[in-house]
């Protein structure tokens, strides 16, 4: 069966205004809107739609984390994904120890597809894509802005520092997700219910034989260093006025 | 421990990206770091002339192959891989050719990477920002086997010229992937100074209204020799291209002056140009985010504003 792999993660929705803990330890999670981070629903969307055309048959949605997740996959179901996996994992999951259990469900469920978001807007590391893809031996193509499906190869469009660039991948493939792919479509109520009917599986990561390693450790998290409020100008003579005072102009 | 750092040049076959000169100075945030510069391109003799002029580089490696024009991060990893094993640390620029590469670098190694490094305040400590700025976290790795990196350009200035590294030709014969084939490139050639080194940058949001509407900033940045910006929302209206974006997910930018024009200054553009020297708003909402980080501020109608400055300058 043609099947497309998306990894999506439960984040601190884009909306929320971050806090960093007093003590230093993390950013206040507590009470706060969580949501599927949105390049992940860019490339659940991005999925579902070769699906409508005829270009997969199967979409299915995975993620590792702690039980919460859960919510964000019922969300990703409603939005039309097919089934559902969660490897279960509590505490940090860094990029390799997800590219890894991503690479354990590839393994078993051969998809042709695998789409990703470029990056999680929590920790911002814009990595599990392209680890995947290195694991995994394959093609990857990154920030993409369009996806085309021919037989055997996707023709992707990256948005890169220069511009717009094409690629060739022969699939499978890992192709993680720009903002300009698509724009993620609405979940209606009846679809809500309908989710709830549809599988998900949930595993561990010591099953699949993936080892939970943090090589990284988080040391402090600090807020970030404020501006001073500047001053108004009346014109704009007088703020040519100021930038030359600043020695700008 | 001593850093023996590997830095990935990025270049366009012909220059070296300056983004390269501001990972040697990333790098040398270790007290005592050897630096080796690794070009990868199908006749890397120019690149490398350049590489070797940067001040604190120990030596160059080229890394030539037929395959190596277009920088696809299949090709070019691997190769990479094969120059690993002498260094401690391998760094790229955080642009969209180093964030490509390092993490499938950093896949293959299945070495820790650090994204968007900051500062370095030892070989096992770095700083950088996550959630878009919004909180800055230290990481610390082991020590034990490698830390791959990409370098938050904005926070570094480029390394001095004047350098005489010497230039040596790397023996890499390893099998290349011919599953990933580069079809072609557009960029907009503009004669306008690039976006990511001006000192001078001028964006535009949404307020400009149009592709139109942003003529009157080119017009504005032209006599300034500023380089043109925008806004996400600029970008997704189709007012400017997506390599004119400003941001989180777009450029991260430290001009000496920056001029928000019609920008309500969203969380996630403010991460792009939180490290201008000097940032200048025009808008005609007085309560609009972006007041909150200017330093200079003006109330009022952009395309009046904007001709304005023009004819005063």
């Amino acid at each position: 069966m043609k099947r497309i792999l998306v990894g999506i993660k439960r984040v601190v929705d884009y909306n929320v205004r971050i806090r960093v803990k007093p003590d230093g330890s993390g950013v206040v999670t507590d009470g706060v809107k969580m949501s599927i981070n949105p390049f992940d629903e860019i490339a659940l969307e991005e999925a579902l739609r070769i699906k409508e055309r005829g270009g997969a048959e199967e979409v299915i949605v995975a993620t590792v984390g702690p039980a919460d997740c859960q919510q964000q996959l019922r969300t990703a179901l409603a939005m039309g994904a097919d089934r559902a996996l969660h490897v279960q994992a509590d505490g940090v999951v860094e990029p390799l120890t997800a590219a890894r259990a991503l690479l354990k469900l590839i393994e078993r469920e051969q998809p042709l597809l695998v789409i990703l978001g470029k990056q999680a807007i929590d920790d911002d590391n814009g990595q599990t894509g392209q680890v995947l893809a290195a694991l995994w031996n394959r093609p990857q193509a990154t920030y993409a802005s369009k996806i085309e499906l021919t037989a055997g190869t996707a023709r992707v469009t990256r948005e890169v520092d220069a511009g717009l660039e094409t690629l060739d991948v022969d699939l499978p493939a890992v192709i993680t997700t720009d903002l300009r792919l698509n724009e993620p479509r609405y979940v209606k109520l009846p679809d809500i219910m309908k989710a709830k009917k549809k599988p998900l599986d949930t595993l561990t990561l010591s099953a699949l034989g993936v080892e939970q390693r943090q090589q990284l450790k988080l040391v402090r998290f600090e807020p970030p260093p404020q501006r001073q409020k500047g001053v108004r100008v009346k014109d704009a003579a007088e703020l040519l006025e100021a930038l030359k005072k600043k020695g700008l102009l | 421990m001593t850093g023996r750092v590997l830095i990935i040049a990025e270049h366009d076959g012909t220059r070296l990206n300056a983004s390269t000169a501001k990972c040697v100075t990333c790098a040398h945030g270790m007290a005592g770091a050897e630096i080796t510069i690794a070009v990868c391109a199908v006749d890397a003799a120019a690149v490398a002339a350049q590489a070797a002029q940067l001040s604190g580089v120990s030596r160059v490696l080229c890394v030539e192959n037929p395959a190596n024009g277009p920088a696809l991060a299949a090709v070019w990893a691997p190769q990479l891989l094969a120059l690993a094993a002498p260094f401690t640390h391998i760094l790229g620029p955080s642009t969209t050719f180093g964030k490509d590469l390092m993490a499938r670098i950093a896949g293959l190694l299945e070495a820790p990477q650090v994204s968007d490094i900051m500062a370095i305040e030892s070989p096992t400590r770095f700083r950088r920002p996550i959630y878009a700025g919004n909180a800055i976290l230290t990481v610390e790795s082991s020590g034990e086997g490698k830390v791959v990196g990409t370098v938050r350009t904005a926070s570094f200035e480029a390394a001095a010229g004047g350098g005489t590294a010497p230039i040596e030709k790397a023996a890499v014969s390893v099998e290349l992937p011919t599953h990933t084939r580069f079809v072609s490139v557009s960029a907009a050639k503009s004669d306008r100074p690039d976006l990511q080194t001006a000192a001078r940058v001028i964006s535009g949001g949404r307020a400009l209204g149009s592709a139109e509407g942003f003529k009157i900033l080119y017009s504005l940045a032209d006599k300034l020799g500023a380089a043109v910006g925008a806004s996400r929302a600029a970008v997704d209206a189709g007012y400017a291209p997506n390599e004119m974006q400003v941001g989180q997910t777009g450029k991260i930018i430290a001009p000496e002056l920056y001029v928000a024009v019609g920008i309500s200054g969203a969380i996630q553009h403010l991460t792009g140009i939180k490290d201008a020297r000097t940032i200048v708003a025009i808008n005609k909402d007085g309560e609009a985010p972006i007041f909150e980080v200017a330093d200079l501020g003006l109330v009022g109608d952009l395309f009046q504003i904007i001709p304005e400055l023009e004819r005063l300058l």
